[in-house]
């Protein structure tokens, strides 16, 4: 196997809270081979944007502390580099969409604008320049008459149509690597169809690398090859995708799959009831010494009360579960 | 847009005739403001001379009304710019650091709120001289803080939306952040509150030359005021016509202000 393009080890994140000091991501690892695609996934507040904010260095400090780890993207560490550099793979090398698309484009600025001052910020090209790239991109992401729409403002365009005018300025300086946070919460089904279709397609022309953040399982399935799961910031279960949803094997990953609803092609009156995962994510302030898992799994034993499980297995799939501890 | 708002349009009618008559009309009617060129008090129409009569040593009021805006404008334009170039500095830098920088400036800014700011501006008037500079830079002194709180507010608010961490996200620096992407969205209140501040301006002008302490050399609207202050019962006109010339100037800045709020308004554009 080549070098990996993104690779994490041991990433630790702290919080200084009121209620003291909270581990949002503990010993956060994986690495991501160039020109594939891995999704993150669990539940809100286990650490899957901090991972996010954690790679592009943006993590509010204070309140936030990158404690310790290394995150080497294409060998070079990103947690010692200097902001001067951040700042040039920002954007350029490493880039993000939000969650947010009705918000994350700046209202008083024409989309064309924004996606123009991307590329003049990393590339030095002349405003009319970086106009014609911004038509380029807005075609390349599927929008109907770029010349045109180039000289709308955010509010002129729907959902959709904003969250790829977010990902044209994502791509726009042709990273290596772009993260996804939750592209498509916000957007009806049929669009994040589309947007999926989008990032699918457009990751096969240009050879970028996805990190696919989402709580949706299916979107899982769509677009990604590896898969992490995390939960209370840790990776609790990490593998191909084709094993995680086939053969799962920590607790909560079950858990997680189990709760999608299912398309059934002649709903009966009486239907299956959904299982839910009973309880909530811990307040990472208040983890005790066992696996952060044990308070809600079916299967906690003392042992899990006692001492956290490590993450462990071979290279394509490993567990953390004493359940599996061979 | 601009041109369709009513007020704005009005407002840009108000100010064009100011500034005619402020900028083109001196070249018309060369009388200087301070010879004095007839008897004292003559009320208005009682002479073709002096269409707005004479005040109380028999100087011609309209040409203390044409020659004196000039300096009016000046003092009042530049003293909103000092204004809002402190108010917007130290509060967008308050706003968006935060934390320390954001205490020591805030706490420097209710130490100039405090300060009563007519008599703070006399003091730093007689205190250096009484020319119109320092008249202006007195005024700009002590009526920056409620642009800056203003500022702040606005940045405070901003900063924490999704496109200030989507522009950090692509590699955008503080400064520009600052002034490229949380600026143009606070401006809205900032622009009415220039405008505004001009107004006040001008009216802090003539406050200061009403009791003494405006640049004797140079007339202004508000020196005439205070000059003829004392004869306010037997000639009205000396007063009411400065008077009128600062409302309708001021008045005219407001609502161009207003205008330029909607204008700026990308939502507000196309409807």
């Amino acid at each position: 196997m080549s070098a990996p393009l993104l690779e994490l080890s041991d990433v630790e994140v702290e919080f200084r809270t009121r209620d003291g000091i909270a581990r949002v991501l503990n010993r956060v690892g994986f690495s991501l081979s160039s020109g594939s695609t891995l999704g993150i996934v669990g539940e809100s507040g286990c650490g899957k944007s901090m991972t996010a904010l954690t790679i592009m260095r943006l993590v509010p400090q204070p309140p936030g502390r990158i404690a310790g780890g290394i995150i080497r993207l294409d060998g070079e560490n990103l947690l010692t580099a200097t902001e001067a550099r951040m700042r040039e793979i920002r954007g350029n090398e490493v880039s993000m969409v939000f969650q947010e698309p009705m918000t994350s484009l700046n209202p008083v600025f024409s989309v064309g604008n924004q996606i123009a001052e991307t590329v003049r910020l990393h590339q030095g090209l002349s405003k009319r320049e970086a106009l014609d790239r911004a038509v380029e991109m807005l075609a390349a992401v599927g929008i109907p008459v770029p010349e045109r729409r180039i000289a709308e403002y955010p509010h002129q365009l729907s959902g959709g149509m904003r969250q790829r005018v977010m990902i044209a300025i994502g791509l726009a300086c042709g990273p290596r690597l772009l993260i996804a946070d939750e592209p498509t919460t916000a957007l009806d089904v049929t669009v994040q169809a589309q947007i999926f279709d989008l990032l699918i397609d457009l990751k096969e022309r240009t050879g970028t690398s996805i990190i696919l953040i989402t709580h949706d399982m299916g979107a899982i399935a769509e677009m990604a090859e590896r898969v992490v799961v995390m939960y209370a910031g840790r990776i609790v279960e990490e593998g191909p995708v084709e094993v995680i949803l086939g053969d799962p094997l920590h607790p909560y990953t079950r858990g997680l799959i189990n709760c999608v609803p299912h398309l059934e092609e002649r709903p009966s009156p009486e239907r299956r009831p959904l299982t839910e995962i009973a309880g909530m994510v811990p307040a990472l302030t208040a983890l005790g010494r066992g696996c952060a898992f044990a308070p809600r799994c079916n299967h906690a034993t003392a042992l899990c009360r006692e001492q956290a499980p490590p993450l462990e297995g071979g290279d394509e799939h490993r567990v953390a579960c004493w359940l599996h501890e061979r | 847009m601009f041109i369709r708002n009513k007020s704005a349009i009005a407002g840009l009618l108000l100010m064009t005739l100011v500034l005619a008559l402020t900028l083109v009309m001196p070249a018309f009617y060369p009388v200087d403001p301070f010879d004095i060129v007839w008897g004292p008090l003559a009320p208005p129409g009682d002479a073709p001379e002096i269409p707005l009569g004479s005040d109380f040593v028999g100087r011609d009021v309209l040409a203390g009304i044409i020659h004196g805006g000039r300096a009016t404008l000046a003092v009042g334009a530049s003293a909103a710019l000092i204004t809002v170039v402190i108010g917007i500095s130290i509060g967008a830098a308050a706003g968006f650091y935060g934390g320390f920088v954001d205490e020591i400036l805030m706490r420097l800014t209710e130490f100039f709120q405090v300060l009563p700011a007519l008599l703070f501006a006399m003091v730093l008037v007689s205190l250096f001289s009484q020319s119109l500079a320092t008249i202006a830079i007195a005024i700009g002194v002590v009526s920056w803080p409620p642009v800056a709180r203003l500022t702040r507010a606005e940045f405070l608010k901003i900063k924490e939306l999704e496109y200030v961490k989507a522009a950090r996200a692509i590699g955008a620096r503080n400064r520009r952040l600052i002034w490229r992407v949380i600026l143009p969205n606070a401006l809205p209140p900032l622009i009415v509150s220039a405008t505004l501040t001009i107004g006040v301006a001008i009216l802090f002008e003539a406050g200061l030359s009403f009791l003494g302490l405006g640049d004797p050399n140079v007339m202004s609207w508000g020196l005439m005021i205070g000059f003829n202050r004392d004869f306010v019962v037997d000639a009205w006109w000396a007063v009411t016509f400065p008077g009128l010339a600062i409302f309708v100037t001021v008045l005219s800045v407001s609502l161009i202000g207003d205008g330029l709020t909607d204008a700026l308004n990308p939502k507000l554009r196309d409807r």
